[in-house]
């Protein structure tokens, strides 16, 4: 598959997307409803509006943004780790976003005061991970980063668990619980601002880098001696990735799996350079859990968690991988 | 001021603790430097230190006269071309984009491949005759493609120091002769080479000259046939060795036993 070619699938589930759901919005429709909103003609259909502009759309934005960000970030990790079964939980991120999330569910705040400790939460793991790795020297320093990621990722956990246990059990456990399942039922054009901004300013540092990034597959000394700042390139690299898982993981909650399973199926579609890798796994994130979460919202009568659903995809392609990438990760 | 690579004085390690001590020698352009050591010597720290990935303790590595020690890495690996004993590559990269990779020094962070080192691409991969492999996975070439593939990414590089890391371990014999001749070849075109192996006869095959690294000291810079002989076979490695002469020129070391 080209680049091309995954630009039209995704197109392709977006309008899918667009159309299904308890109004649907055929293609016709969605047409005139764009061309007056174009021409600045005043609104005949105003539910489809509503629907297109203020309920689906942002949540259609939101659904491949949040995959985008998932993906390029693993993309970016797995590269940087020279490990391609590494993902956006390696540096704790995830867990560190989701204790800042559950404490600000317990404490009451409003949403985007949710986001913001997520995000919190997100960076501190991260920093925590990466200031223990600079404390422990004289071993091997990508396994002290990624043990550190595992330790502080698993303390993280029990913070969440303990907020859990002393959560209300009427109303905010439920809430704690629904968000750590991740879903993006309730994501809305405000949303759409916060994971916007981080995941585009990410993505900068990731483009601009991408050919010192084959470099980096190659381990710290070669890519030492072919002339690249090593230190440099994977500050700048892991700070971007954990930006945008942050923000990510901030709107949508837990969403597993994608950051690990999408980059891989994009290496094996398009090669590992990073030229190419980058923008396939942001095409491939984004349609995948924009798929995802469609399904999610509308193969039952309640909404299903989109973690779920992630996971009972994730795995057998995982293990397929596994199977038959014993060899070299090809 | 000397042509090439001259390190003097040099005391090498980890963590300021020494492991070779006020090592000194020269390699001019031409000249093919092989560095003699048993396992645990000292070579690959060494080796590391003239590369700039380890930092020297003391003493100064210069090239062409110029001390080495303020340059960042993209100023190093213009001047060192490095082909460690295996790529450590995982990714199944094309040949070509893993030749292609030797060229990130030449031009600034941010920008992509040039036309120029495409063109420098296709003369390295030529100059080694492997230009058939070019599009084959990286992952999927034999050893010895591999080898090759990987000192036509150091030369790449347009260096003009190329560091070979035993590069003809885990080799078969038709590879070990092959790589050779290329080291011999590209010391023709005036590069200047230092390699390491651990098969002595082979410095008799294309050194110039002979470095004997002992518990991290150099005891003996000198042309293969006065720094190959019984005594010093037997100090390096601790066994009794033999030295056969075949004819005028070739020559084997033998243990005796």
């Amino acid at each position: 598959m080209s680049l091309g070619g995954a630009s039209l699938l995704l197109l392709a589930i977006a309008a899918l997307a667009l159309a299904l759901g308890a109004y649907p919005v055929t293609p016709p429709l969605l047409a005139t409803v764009l061309w007056s909103k174009l021409r600045g003609l005043p609104e005949t259909n105003t539910a489809a509006a509503t629907v297109i502009f203020a309920i689906r759309g942002p949540r259609i934005l939101g659904a491949m943004l949040v995959g985008a960000a998932l993906s390029s970030a693993g993309a970016a990790y797995q590269g940087l780790f020279r490990n391609p079964l590494v993902s956006p939980d390696i540096l704790g991120v995830s867990s560190g976003s989701a204790l800042g999330a559950v404490a600000g569910i317990f404490l009451g705040l409003p949403v985007a005061g949710i986001e913001a400790t997520a995000f919190i939460g997100g960076l501190f793991a991260v920093l925590a991970v990466y200031g223990i790795a600079a404390a422990v020297r004289g071993r091997d320093p990508l396994l002290v980063l990624v043990l550190s990621g595992v330790v502080i990722g698993a303390l993280m956990g029990s913070g969440v668990a303990l907020l859990k246990f002393l959560a209300d059990p009427e109303n905010q456990l439920p809430a704690i619980t629904f968000w750590l399942l991740g879903s993006l039922a309730s994501f809305d054009r405000g949303d759409l601002l916060v994971v916007t901004v981080p995941v585009v300013v990410a993505l900068l540092p990731m483009i601009l880098l991408r050919w010192q990034l084959d470099v980096m597959t190659l381990g710290d000394e070669e890519a030492s001696a072919l002339g690249v700042n090593v230190r440099l390139v994977r500050a700048s690299v892991v700070a971007a990735a954990t930006l945008m898982t942050a923000a990510a993981v901030a709107v949508s909650g837990i969403v597993g799996w994608i950051g690990l399973v999408v980059p891989h199926i994009a290496r094996l579609t398009i090669g590992p350079g990073f030229a190419r890798l980058l923008p396939m796994a942001t095409l491939l994130g984004a349609g995948f859990l924009l798929l995802v979460d469609t399904a999610a919202r509308t193969l039952g009568t309640i909404e299903l968690p989109l973690g779920v659903l992630t996971a009972v995809v994730g795995t057998p392609v995982f293990l397929l991988l596994l199977a038959r990438g014993g060899r070299g990760w090809s | 001021m000397d042509r090439g690579l001259a390190v003097s004085g040099l005391s090498f390690g980890y963590h300021r603790r020494a492991v070779g001590r006020d090592a000194s020698f020269t390699v001019a352009p031409g000249a093919v430097l092989c560095l003699l050591s048993a396992n645990g010597g000292g070579k690959t720290t060494l080796f590391k230190t003239i590369l700039g990935l380890l930092p020297p303790i003391a003493g100064t590595i210069a090239i062409d006269g110029e001390d080495t020690a303020p340059w960042q890495a993209r100023r190093r690996a213009r001047a060192f071309g490095y082909v460690p004993q295996s790529g450590a590559g995982q990714f199944p990269f094309t040949v070509r984009e893993m030749v292609l990779m030797g060229r990130a020094a030449h031009r600034s962070a941010f920008a992509a491949p040039t036309a120029a080192d495409h063109e420098a691409t296709g003369r390295a991969l030529e100059s080694l005759g492997i230009a058939h492999l070019a599009e084959r996975d990286w992952l999927r070439i034999s050893g010895g493609e591999r080898q090759l593939a990987l000192i036509a990414r150091a030369l790449a590089q347009e260096p003009q120091v190329l560091v070979l890391d035993e590069p003809t371990a885990n080799l078969d014999f038709g590879n070990q002769a092959r790589v050779l001749q290329h080291t011999r070849n590209l010391a023709a075109q005036g590069l200047a080479i230092l390699f390491s192996t651990h098969h002595p006869e082979q410095a008799f095959a294309c050194a110039t000259e002979v470095a004997l690294l002992h518990r991290g000291a150099l005891v003996q810079i000198a042309a293969p046939e006065r720094a190959i002989t019984s005594e010093t076979m037997s100090l390096l490695y601790g066994i009794d060795v033999e030295i056969v002469s075949f004819g005028a020129s070739t020559k084997a070391c033998v243990p005796r036993g």
